[in-house]
């Protein structure tokens, strides 16, 4: 597993320089959102039947809320409309099939990669030549594969999904997030071009992290991808979710949907290292990151553990949220989010408390710099039924400079009078005396900085696996390089 | 060589001239006293020896090491061997006292070309050195200065000031706020760490540290200008006829 850390890490540690752009043969739909797009999608992936309907019944619903302009704008985020129209719904590389060596590629992706400054064998591994198992990444891929087979565990992507486990797909795609649910949502349902796919059966504890960059990176997904998780009785999964990975996006509009469902005794643990590209020292360009992520805690005693630290992404739209449905359940948010230079974040979560003795904790924490506008929103709900539930909410901001901004909206909603509610807030500024006093001590400024803000969103990075906390760590830095002066 | 060599020095903080012509020199070995009352610009010369942003250096010049201090950032002054005990150490959240101290000296270590310590070698250093101030071992995950008395803050100080062992060590009011047990603590370490090598200049108002810590020599600060130094009798003389006693001392001499 080590090497495959390491691989992340090198891959993660880039600085963003995308300044450039490739010139590959694709695959492409001319820009432009039809029911006969809907169609080509899903005939260019060899769908079902029971696919199609449901995307063009998004479709429709989609339509008729942009017909009405229904786009969400309670969000304390600014940006021009989007034209719908001008953007394409699918865009794959053209050469797909497997290559034998790096010599195959198009030399213009490698330059690319060498630009990005990639090693040779990822870059192999990026360009999906046929992995050999020379390379270490190779075998450890391979081990990995039998490894969760072996435990029974399905890890694929959404396309092979709706492929081998239709009934699967049937049976929860939506259940959690359906395409009524919002704007977004609907256009995601409607185009998904794939995605992620993982089932852990009954019983299971799945052997390792289950991480997105192998199928990332082998795949090409594109901007609307959708993932589905899905732990049986009593099993155990921890995803993670690395947006770190040089994924050529040509439009900005990025629109996720993630369904999390966890039956009775299950956990599921969802982390996410969010660095999308976001938009340059003046606020061009950049990735609209509009996502909706929401996990059911179905059965008893079930728990769903949401863990994000964003730090790219012109503008975040983001609630990752839980539905405790089970008696006991538990859910859990822990965010970092980061703007810098002109970024924008209206992030947080949403709590609904339905079963008895649910349980929810919160921990967010915003860091503001340049001219960053950072949000947090979110909503505790009690219902009725939800005796005996808790809630502990923790939100606070930091403020780098003084041309940033952080705001809190939190909500607040107890049907039930045994519940219990805590919420704690603060706002501080990142002082010049205690980075003074670092310096003193021999660190440098940036250093002292990063230590500063580490030291602030420790409660949330303790949540994460041990490589990716340092990975965030790192990014966090990498992010703010500049933003003290 | 003297180590620290301060000619005509002139600075101001937010446009107000504090810093009206000082010259000091300290050789190694050697410890300095600066006394003085109130707003006589002690504290700024602390600070501007640890090359803070904030504090304008208008004229004069100092040389640390034989090197232009006054063209280093804090971290290279921090580097070449400055320390300075705060008068009011700074609290940071979420990073505990030994990660935060091994950052420092690691950085130091690497501005001179040495390897990097591990956490295995660090450790029993840093507990040594806690031991001679007597903090507890709990502090060593606590985060710094967070939720510290305000003599654990100074103690914190001078066990930071062991470990990083600078060439000079600049103790600004490092007595106030402590009760007398505290203060002998904390004289204690200071003591321990003085050498042939290592000088000292320690900032105070009172003449109660240098009961503890006996310098070689005493200045007397008033508005920016040192007007009397001597051996340690000086500040004893000082604790009995008071700062006014300079002050008028000042005035005859200018008339």
């Amino acid at each position: 597993m080590s090497s495959t850390v390491n691989q992340i890490q090198d891959l993660t540690q880039q600085e963003y320089k995308w300044g450039f752009t490739t010139q590959v043969d694709e695959d492409r739909l001319p820009p432009g959102l039809n029911e006969d797009v809907i169609r080509a999608i899903a005939a260019k992936k060899g769908e079902p039947e029971f696919m199609l309907e449901w995307r063009l019944k998004a479709y429709r619903y989609w339509a008729q809320q942009e017909q009405k302009h229904a786009e969400p704008k309670w969000a304390n985020v600014k940006f021009a409309p989007i034209d719908y129209q001008a953007i394409s719904y699918y865009s794959a590389p053209k050469k797909k099939k497997e290559l034998k060596s790096l010599d195959e590629v198009d030399p213009e992706i490698l330059d690319t990669y060498t630009k990005l400054g990639i090693p040779l064998h990822e870059q192999k591994l990026l360009a999906g030549v046929a992995v050999d198992a020379v390379f270490d990444s190779v075998s450890v891929a391979t081990t990995f594969k039998e490894k969760l087979a072996e435990a029974g565990v399905i890890f694929c992507s959404f396309s092979e999904a709706v492929k081998n486990h239709p009934e699967l797909v049937k049976k929860y795609l939506g259940s959690v997030v359906p395409y009524t649910d919002n704007f977004f949502a609907a256009l995601n349902s409607a185009v998904f071009s794939d995605g992620s796919f993982v089932y852990v059966p009954k019983g299971v504890r799945c052997p390792m992290e289950l991480s997105t960059y192998f199928r990332i990176n082998a795949q090409n997904t594109g901007q609307f991808e959708r993932t589905l998780i899905i732990a049986d009785e009593g099993a155990y999964v921890s995803y993670l979710e690395g947006c770190t990975a040089p994924i050529r996006d040509e439009n900005q509009l990025h629109a996720a949907v993630v369904e999390l469902i966890a039956h009775d005794n299950a956990t599921i643990k969802y982390s996410t290292v969010q660095n999308w590209y976001p938009g340059d020292k003046e606020g061009k360009g950049g990735i609209y990151n509009f996502v909706t992520k929401r996990g059911k805690a179905l059965g008893k005693n079930s728990k769903i553990s949401w863990t994000q630290v964003e730090t790219g992404s012109a503008i975040t739209w983001k609630y990752p949220s839980c539905i405790l449905q089970g008696d006991n359940s538990v859910g859990e948010f822990y965010s970092v989010a980061l703007t810098n230079n002109y970024q924008q974040a209206d992030t947080g979560t949403k709590m609904i408390h339905i079963g008895k003795n649910t349980k929810s904790t919160v921990v967010s924490k915003g860091i503001s710099a340049g001219h960053g506008q950072n949000t947090y929103r979110g909503m505790v709900k009690i219902l009725k039924g939800a005796t005996g539930g808790r809630n502990y909410t923790q939100c606070d901001s930091l403020l780098i400079g003084d041309k940033c901004g952080a705001h809190t909206f939190p909500y607040i909603e107890v049907k039930n009078a045994s519940a219990r509610m805590e919420h704690e807030a603060s706002t501080s500024k990142i002082g010049e005396d205690q980075i003074f006093y670092l310096q003193q001590r021999g660190v440098s400024k940036e250093e002292a900085v990063s230590m500063i803000i580490n030291g602030f969103c420790k409660a949330v990075f303790k949540e994460l696996p041990m490589e990716f906390a340092v990975e965030a760590q790192k990014l966090l830095s990498i992010s703010l390089e500049g933003s003290v002066g | 060589m003297s180590l620290l060599e301060i000619k005509n020095l002139h600075a101001s903080v937010n446009g107000n001239e504090i810093l009206k012509g000082i010259d000091l020199t300290v050789n190694p070995g050697e410890v300095h006293s600066i006394m003085g009352p109130n707003g006589s610009g002690k504290s700024t010369l602390a600070q501007v020896l640890a090359r803070r942003e904030s504090y304008n250096v208008t004229a004069g010049a100092i040389s640390f090491a034989g090197k232009d201090l006054l063209g280093m950032k804090p971290e290279e002054a921090a580097c070449e061997g400055l320390f300075m005990a705060f008068q009011y150490p700074v609290e940071i959240p979420g990073i505990s006292n030994a990660y935060f101290l091994r950052a420092a000296l690691n950085a130091i270590r690497k501005y001179r070309g040495e390897d990097e310590m591990d956490a295995m070698d660090f450790l029993p250093l840093l507990k040594e050195k806690m031991r001679m101030l007597e903090m507890d071992e709990r502090f060593l995950n606590r985060p710094v200065n967070e939720g510290f008395s305000g003599g654990e803050k100074k103690r914190n100080e001078i066990v930071q000031m062991a470990v990083l062992e600078p060439r000079l060590a600049v103790l600004d009011e490092t007595d106030s706020g402590l009760d007398i047990d505290a203060l002998k603590i904390v004289a204690k370490g200071v003591n321990a760490m003085r050498s042939k090598e290592r000088s000292m200049v320690l900032v105070t108002h009172y003449q109660r540290l240098l009961d503890y810590i006996v310098p070689d020599f005493v200045h007397v600060l008033v508005n920016g200008r040192i007007v009397k130094s001597g051996g340690p009798e000086l500040a004893l003389e000082l604790e009995q006829k008071g700062y006014s006693w300079t002050e008028g001392q000042l005035a005859g001499a200018r008339r």
